[in-house]
């Protein structure tokens, strides 16, 4: 990523979680992952100041509690959260989810390979696009990001 | 692109918009690749029924008329095109330009690199990027 904020991963299943990670390792992403296990998790990590912001989001959509959509819902109509891109991370091929999801101006909605191979050339694409493109607030907050986490920028 | 609409760049400079050609040209991207000169006419060409709804936006910032931040304040208000990803492509580092654009929810802020085939290897990125990526319009 292009800066060295954490990762919040959005995402019920434990094992699915530690692909991301392990899949983040392989391709050697510093930044921390955050995990959290539903939308309302997540809103409680962003919403503590003591926590720095995510670079990114990337959100499951089915999870108990608060759903990817409703986490969306109420993080894009939050000034200080709704610039945070929000990359969908999912098995569902449902057209309604991708149709509300955009409505909602997620900046990606990838569906998840089964096979680690390709899911790791997925993540090492988000990985690269992410490093491409600038993000918000990097000013702001980078220098406390870098002293409070101590991880390698990838530029 | 995953799909194979066609690829809105606003943008008033015509010696970067045809390097923005040249460049999906090189990397054999197929989209067609519509061409409009500010926000004003990118929202024409969005509005106009006959036409087909691009994949995505890439947008300049510094336009005159209507600008890449006017056209983002009209464009995300409206139901059907704020679901189109845009994606910002300036030369422009301003803190403020970028603060402002993420909160109308961009997919993407990109500065331009000034070398050609840095260049490319950008739009590498994110045709690669769109193309992984599921777009909000499906089929054609």
């Amino acid at each position: 990523m292009r800066d060295s904020k954490p990762i919040l991963l959005l995402e019920d299943d434990t094992v699915d979680a530690m692909t991301v990670k392990r899949a983040l390792k392989d391709l050697k992403v510093s930044n921390p992952l955050v995990r959290a296990g539903n939308g309302e998790e997540a809103l409680v990590y962003l919403r503590n100041d003591n926590n720095i912001k995510p670079c990114v989001i990337l959100l499951d959509l089915n999870m108990p509690k608060m759903n990817g959509i409703e986490f969306l819902r109420v993080a894009k109509a939050d000034e200080k959260l709704r610039s945070i891109p929000a990359i969908v991370l999912t098995t569902s091929r449902d057209d309604q989810d991708r149709f509300q999801t955009f409505q909602l101006s997620v900046a990606g909605f990838i569906i998840k390979p089964v096979d680690y191979k390709k899911f790791v050339e997925a993540m090492r694409i988000i990985d690269v696009y992410w490093t491409l493109s600038e993000m918000p607030n990097s000013e702001q907050e980078t220098t406390n990001a870098n002293f409070q986490t101590n991880s390698a920028c990838r530029r | 692109m995953r799909t194979s609409r066609p690829i809105l760049l606003v943008e008033d400079d015509n010696v970067d918009a045809m390097t923005v050609k040249r460049a999906l040209k090189d990397l054999k991207v197929t989209n067609q690749l519509v061409h409009r000169i500010n926000g004003e006419e990118a929202l024409n060409y969005l509005r106009d029924k006959d036409t087909l709804k691009p994949c995505v936006i890439l947008l300049d910032l510094n336009m005159p008329k209507m600008n890449g931040l006017e056209f983002l304040k009209i464009a995300k208000t409206n139901a059907e095109f704020r679901q189109i990803p845009v994606i910002v492509l300036t030369t422009s580092k301003d803190e403020q330009d970028k603060v402002e654009t993420f909160q109308f929810s961009v997919a993407g802020y990109i500065t331009k690199p000034t070398d050609y085939k840095k260049f490319v290897e950008a739009m590498r990125t994110v045709n690669l990027y769109w193309t992984l990526s599921e777009l909000p319009f499906s089929g054609a």
